[in-house]
C-alpha cells in the first residue's frame, strides 16, 4: 500500500443561496459544506460519517463535480478538478466512479442490466461491442451475480443484487477512486455485510481507493482505514479508524460512538445523550457549531470557531478542549472585548 | 451474444428467458382491461376501414364494389333512405353516404395521427429543453405555453386557419399547434421529476454527455404519459378537425370529411336524418375507441412504472 495521496481536498465549500420574493433576491446561504479539507491515500478507504444533513453527500458529489463547489480545490491524481472544463471533467470521470445510496433509484428502469453496465464503456469509447458484452458478463460474475442476469431488468432484482449491479457499473471503466455514498444504508443488515465484504474484496483485487460515506459508525469502522466525522458542514475529527473508535476526542464523536448499539444485553454503558436538534445550517451557531449541544461547552466555544488541528499523529480534531492555543484564543478574545 | 448458455439448471433458465421488459409488462396490464381492448378493437376497425377505402380508391379491389366514385353525383337518387343499394342512404347530391364514410375514415385518422405526432414532437422537444435546462429557457418556453393555453383552443385553431387559408392541411397544422403546449407541459413536468432521479445523477457520474442523458435516459422514461395523452389527443384532434370542417374551415367540398358531411346535411335533419346520423356515429365511435384505449393505456402505464 502506497501512501501517496490520490485525492487532496482543500477548503471545499458549498453554499446554497436562499432566494426569496418574486425577484429571487438572495437573502442568505445554507452552508451545506463549509471549509472541508482532507486527503485520501491510494489504496485506502476513507470513511466519512455524520448525521443526515451534515453535508457528507454534498461533499461526495462535489468531488465528482456533480455539484459545483462554491470554493475550494479538489486535486485528483495531480490535476485540479475544479479548474477542468466540463468536457475534461467528463473524461476524468472515467477514473472516479460513484456508488449510490438507493439501489432502487440508481438504475434506469427501462434498461437491461447489460445496457446499464455497458454504458460507461460506450460513453468513454472503450472496447467494441463484442468485448463490452464479454466484459459485462465478466463483471457480473465478479460482483457475485451470474452472466445470465444480463438480459434482465432492474425491477427483477432484490435490493442487494441491485447494489451489486451498481458496484459493477462503477467498476466497468477500471476507475482509481470510487465514491460510495451510503451504499449499504438502504439494505437489510444481513445483505449489508455481504455488500461490504464484496467491496473489500474488490478493493484488494483492483487496487481501488474508496471514499465511503455513511451514517452508520459500525459499517464505517468495518471498512475504513481512516475516518472523518462531519457535523453541520464541517469536519470535526479525523483519525485512523482504530484510534477513533478507541479514543474519540471530539464530544460529538464521543456521543455518536456511545449511541452505537452493542450486541450484548448485559452490557451497561454510559450513553451520552445529545440535547436538542441539529441546528439550521442556514443560520449556524456562532463559534463552534456544536456548542448548542455540547456537554463540555466553554465560554470560548460560543465565540471562536475551532480549527481542525492535529492532536496526535494522524489524529486531528476541531475542538477547544484540545486546543493548545486555547489560552491564546481566550486572550485574543478578551483583547477584542 | 444470445448464444450464451447459462450455467444454471433448465427450470431457472426457462423462467429467465421469458422475462419481460417494461413495455411487455404494460401490454399485459393493458390486456386485462376488456374495455380498453374493445376500444383498441374499434380503433383497429376504423384503421382497417381507412385502409380498405384507400385500396378501393386506388382500384386494387376491382371495379363495382360500390366504393369507387365517392363524388359521383346521381341526382335521381337524392336523399334516399338506407337500403340494400345504399346502406347508409344518399345525400342531397345523390352520393352514397356509406362509401363517403369509409373514405372519411382515412381523412379523420390522418388528421388525428399526424396532428398529434406533430404536437408530440414539437411539444416534447420544447418540454424537454425547458425541463432539463431550467432557468430562463424554462421561463420563456413555459410563458409561451401559458399564453397559448389562455386562448380557447378552437378559437386559436380558427385564427390559425384564417391566417393560413381554409383547407384540410392547414386545419391539421392548426390542430397540431394548439396541442403543443399540452404535451410540452406534460413532458416538462415529467422531465423535472426524472432529472432528480438518482439514475440520472449516476449517468452524469459515469461521464455521459447531456444529449445522451436526454435521449437515452430522460426521454424514454417520460414517454408513458405522452402515449396516454397522445391517444386521448387523437380523439380530440378528430373532433376538432370535424368542428373546423363543420365551420367550413377544414376540409373543403367535395372531400368526404365527417365534420364537413355533418355541416352539409344540417338542413336535412328532419327530412333525411340519416345524412347526419351516420357521419355522427362514425365520429362518435372513433373518438370513443381512442378514449377507451387511452384510458386503458393510462391504467397500464401511468400508475408509476413498476420499479
Amino acid at each position: 500500500m502506497t501512501t501517496k495521496p490520490l485525492l487532496k481536498v482543500e477548503g471545499l465549500k458549498k453554499y446554497f443561496p436562499i432566494k426569496k420574493g418574486i425577484l429571487g433576491r438572495t437573502v442568505g446561504y445554507v452552508k451545506a459544506v463549509d471549509d472541508v479539507s482532507f486527503y485520501v491515500n491510494e489504496g485506502e478507504t476513507l470513511g466519512i460519517v455524520g448525521e443526515s444533513g451534515c453535508g457528507k453527500s454534498t461533499t461526495g458529489r462535489m468531488l465528482m463535480r456533480l455539484l459545483e463547489p462554491t470554493e475550494g480545490k479538489v486535486e485528483f491524481d495531480g490535476k485540479d478538478l475544479t479548474s477542468l472544463s466540463t468536457e475534461e471533467m467528463r473524461k476524468t470521470r472515467r477514473d472516479i466512479q460513484m456508488v449510490f445510496q438507493d439501489p432502487y433509484a440508481s438504475l434506469n428502469p427501462r434498461h437491461t442490466i447489460e445496457k446499464i453496465l455497458e454504458e460507461p464503456l460506450i460513453v468513454h469509447g472503450l472496447d467494441n461491442s463484442k468485448e463490452r458484452k464479454k466484459k459485462v458478463r465478466e463483471f457480473l460474475e465478479i460482483v457475485g451475480l451470474s452472466a445470465y442476469h444480463a438480459k434482465r431488468y432492474p425491477h427483477q432484482f432484490s435490493g442487494g443484487q441491485r447494489q451489486r449491479i451498481g458496484i459493477a457499473r462503477a467498476l466497468m471503466t477500471n476507475p482509481k477512486l470510487i465514491i460510495a455514498d451510503e451504499p449499504v444504508s438502504a439494505l437489510d443488515v444481513s445483505i449489508q455485510s455481504q455488500v461490504l465484504n464484496l467491496m473489500q474484496d474488490l478493493q484488494k483485487e483492483f487496487n481501488l481507493t474508496y471514499i465511503f460515506i455513511a451514517h452508520d459508525l459500525g459499517v464505517v469502522r468495518h471498512i475504513s482505514d481512516r475516518v472523518g466525522v462531519m457535523y453541520l458542514g464541517k469536519m470535526v475529527e479525523m483519525a485512523d479508524s482504530e484510534q477513533l473508535y478507541l479514543k474519540a476526542l471530539h464530544p460529538y464523536t464521543q456521543a455518536l460512538l456511545s449511541a452505537v448499539p452493542v450486541p450484548d444485553p448485559d452490557f451497561k454503558k454510559e450513553q451520552i445523550l445529545l440535547e436538542g436538534d441539529i441546528p439550521n445550517p442556514a443560520n449556524p451557531p456562532s463559534g463552534c457549531t456544536f456548542h448548542t449541544r455540547c456537554p463540555h461547552k466553554m465560554e470560548i466555544c460560543t465565540k471562536v470557531t475551532p480549527r481542525l488541528t492535529e492532536h496526535d499523529s494522524g489524529h486531528s480534531v476541531a475542538c477547544h478542549l484540545y486546543s493548545e492555543q486555547v489560552d491564546n484564543d481566550i486572550k485574543q478574545l478578551e483583547g477584542s472585548i | 451474444m444470445s448464444e450464451f448458455v447459462p450455467k444454471v439448471d433448465g427450470i431457472t433458465k426457462n423462467k429467465i428467458e421469458k422475462t419481460a421488459g417494461p413495455w411487455r409488462e404494460a401490454w399485459n396490464g393493458f390486456k386485462k382491461s376488456k374495455v380498453a381492448v374493445a376500444g383498441m378493437g374499434i380503433v383497429l376497425f376504423f384503421i382497417l376501414l381507412a385502409g380498405f377505402g384507400f385500396l378501393a380508391e386506388q382500384g386494387y379491389l376491382g371495379q363495382n364494389i360500390g366504393l369507387e366514385g365517392i363524388n359521383d353525383q346521381k341526382l335521381s337518387d337524392r336523399l334516399l333512405p338506407p337500403s340494400s343499394e345504399y346502406w347508409f342512404g344518399t345525400d342531397d347530391l345523390g352520393r352514397d353516404i356509406f362509401s363517403r364514410i369509409v373514405h372519411g375514415a382515412r381523412i379523420s385518422l390522418w388528421v388525428g395521427f399526424f396532428s398529434v405526432i406533430g404536437s408530440v414532437v414539437v411539444g416534447s422537444a420544447l418540454g424537454i429543453v425547458a425541463g432539463y435546462y431550467g432557468r430562463w429557457v424554462d421561463t420563456i418556453i413555459s410563458r409561451v405555453f401559458d399564453i397559448m393555453l389562455a386562448f380557447p383552443s378552437i378559437l386559436l385553431a380558427i385564427a390559425i386557419v384564417s391566417v393560413l387559408g381554409p383547407n384540410l392541411q392547414n386545419a391539421l397544422i392548426a390542430i397540431a399547434v394548439i396541442n403543443v403546449p399540452n404535451f410540452g407541459r406534460l413532458i416538462r413536468s415529467k422531465v423535472l421529476s426524472i432529472k432528480e432521479d438518482e439514475y440520472i445523477t449516476a449517468a452524469k457520474g459515469i461521464g455521459m454527455k447531456d444529449a445522451r442523458i436526454l435521449f437515452s435516459h430522460i426521454l424514454p422514461n417520460s414517454m408513458a404519459p405522452v402515449i396516454v395523452q397522445g391517444t386521448l389527443a387523437i380523439a380530440t384532434a378528430i373532433l376538432e378537425a370535424a368542428a373546423l370542417g363543420f365551420l367550413g374551415l377544414g376540409a373543403q367540398a367535395p372531400m368526404p370529411e365527417w365534420g364537413k358531411m355533418l355541416a352539409d346535411s344540417k338542413s336535412f335533419l328532419h327530412s333525411a336524418p340519416w345524412t347526419m346520423i351516420f357521419p355522427g356515429i362514425a365520429i362518435m365511435l372513433t373518438v370513443l375507441g381512442f378514449n377507451l384505449m387511452g384510458d386503458g393505456l393510462r391504467d397500464a402505464l401511468d400508475p408509476k412504472m413498476k420499479s
